[in-house]
């Protein structure tokens, strides 16, 4: 179907950029702040919740005609509560080391705001094929945004990236990135950037648009 | 625009002004810091002023970065962001890494002011921000205690530690404070030392004399509110007055408590910052007070030796709750 693929391809890419649910949304706090004191952490966990978000999103929108409205929410709960036991066994049994990292968030993904906010607002409206293009966009925009965070936190706070030492042995380390204050303080960096980026190219855009009309 | 003084003046209220302007606020208090940057400089050597100037150097970056207007760093004139500088300079050690200060100085500013709308919004003092935050980043640097400089000249090879590196320390010593000493070894210094400033401890804090000659100065010409720097010395000294009188052994003299540690320079350049300090004169009391009260239980009870950078952004962030109940009643209500 050459139609549809290009608004396919639109629903995968908002998530990463224009309604990145870090960066633009500001959904997901709780695992964004708690376990983004390094690299390896902050991707566990973004892959975790994307893989969780794909799966549901699927399950959701090929059921989406069967579930009763009135108790929707509860049947998302049931079905990213299944994915999310899955994942939490299988990180358990392959990466115990960042399984013991990420502790109680792992099950706390059932409750991730962000998951449940597709599933109300996208999956359970939309044919399957959209639904998982918009699962998989806001899940990689999540670990993206995660691992950027993560990256901020690591290289600060111990001079490392992905346990690789980058200043030497003389590294003074920021012991604040690695407490839960870093977590907020990168946070809120990022939000500036991000926002500072997005101000300049609407400026940018309005002096262009000025010039074609003057 | 024919006359250069009309007969009717047309303008709004008020019609009566101070000749109190930011800008000579700032040029005074930066005045009475010059004693107390050049008694640093005598104890402490060269390191002193060079980590004065890398705080204010961020200082003043970070102003002139986040300056809303353009062109930039029209905000820098009014000079504040010269006196949060220096005064978060002189509450770092001695052997403090330059970057680590320079640092300190965009925490200051950024956080502590710029974030939340500029001079005159910030809830916190911004120096004592900035300080809190090198404190939580850097707690090994900012503990170090290097020994007092052999000379004008003198230097600490940690001050020239390469930005994300630690100092290499060439000299292995380190000079415990007096509120260290008494916390850890219960030793009481002596009070002649301590008000001379020959004592370790953070650049601008250790000469007591000198910061109250300056704090006079400055209530004289009705800079800031006497009461405040005058509440927390008497809640200060009254506090440890009683714990003293309990317990001798074991609690230090008042005396003791009032010259040592940064308690008279958070008395009288930090806790009387105008922004973050209540304006009533009942508040100023209840501010000092608290300041005092908190001083005192965060040295004798805390885990740290020393607590006034705490104890004032404590109150700090009780002064809009003081301003308010201590709000006099409107004539005639």
């Amino acid at each position: 179907m050459p139609p549809p693929s290009k608004p396919l391809g639109d629903e995968f890419l908002k998530g990463l950029w224009k309604e990145n649910p870090i960066f633009i949304q500001v959904l997901g706090m709780c695992p964004a702040l708690a376990v983004t004191n390094s690299v390896v952490n902050a991707l566990a966990m973004g892959l975790a919740t994307c893989f969780v978000l794909v799966c549901s999103s699927f399950f959701v929108s090929s059921l989406r005609r069967f579930i009763p409205r009135p108790v929707r929410i509860s049947t998302y709960i049931v079905i990213i509560a299944t994915f999310v036991t899955l994942t939490d066994l299988v990180l358990a049994a392959l990466v115990p080391d960042v399984h013991r990292a990420l502790g109680a968030f792992i099950p706390l993904i059932v409750v991730n705001c962000l998951i449940l906010g597709r599933q109300e607002a996208f999956a359970s409206k939309n044919p399957v094929p959209r639904a998982v293009a918009d699962a998989a966009g806001m899940g990689v925009g999540f670990a993206f945004a995660l691992t950027c965070l993560g990256a901020i936190r690591e290289i600060l706070g111990a001079g490392t990236f992905l346990g690789v030492p980058l200043f030497g042995p003389h590294f003074e380390p920021w012991v604040i990135m690695l407490l839960p204050p870093g977590g907020f303080l990168s946070l809120g960096f990022l939000l500036l950037f991000f926002n500072a980026l997005k101000q300049a190219r609407d400026r940018r855009r309005a002096a262009a648009a000025r010039g074609e009309t003057a | 625009m024919s006359r250069q003084t009309p007969d009717l003046v047309l303008s709004t209220p008020p019609f009566l002004r101070q000749g109190q302007t930011t800008p000579w606020i700032m040029r005074q208090v930066l005045g009475a810091l010059v004693p107390v940057l050049v008694m640093a400089w005598v104890h402490f050597g060269l390191s002193a002023l060079l980590v004065t100037a890398a705080a204010t150097a961020g200082c003043l970056a970070t102003e002139w970065l986040f300056d809303p207007r353009r062109p930039r760093g029209r905000s820098l004139r009014d000079l504040s962001a010269v006196v949060t500088g220096c005064l978060l300079g002189l509450v770092l050690p001695p052997g403090f890494p330059l970057w680590m200060a320079f640092l300190g100085g965009g925490a200051a500013i950024g956080m502590g002011k710029v974030l939340w709308g500029g001079l005159g919004q910030n809830p916190f003092n911004p120096a004592l921000l900035g300080r809190a935050f090198l404190q939580a980043a850097f707690p090994a640097a900012i503990t170090t205690w290097s020994p007092q400089g052999t000379g004008l000249f003198s230097l600490h090879g940690t001050n020239l530690a390469l930005p994300f590196l630690q100092g290499t320390p060439v000299d292995a010593m380190s000079a415990a404070t007096p509120l260290a000493r008494m916390k850890f070894q219960s030793q009481v210094t002596d009070l002649f030392p301590l008000a001379v400033g020959d004592v370790g401890g953070s650049l601008g804090e250790t000469c007591g004399v000198v910061i109250l000659l300056a704090g006079l100065y400055l209530a004289a010409r009705r800079i800031f509110d006497w009461r405040i720097p005058v509440s927390i010395l008497a809640s200060t000294a009254v506090l440890s007055a009683v714990f003293h009188l309990i317990d001798g052994a074991r609690f230090p003299p008042p005396l003791f408590m009032v010259f040592s540690g940064g308690l008279l320079l958070g008395a009288v350049f930090m806790a009387t910052d105008p922004v973050s300090s209540p304006i009533t004169p009942r508040g100023s009391w209840i501010f000092g007070a608290g300041v005092g009260g908190l001083v005192v239980l965060i040295r004798l009870f805390g885990g740290m030796p020393e607590g006034v950078m705490y104890a004032i952004l404590l109150m700090n962030a009780a002064t809009p709750l003081i301003n308010r109940a201590t709000q006099p009643r409107i004539y005639g209500t």
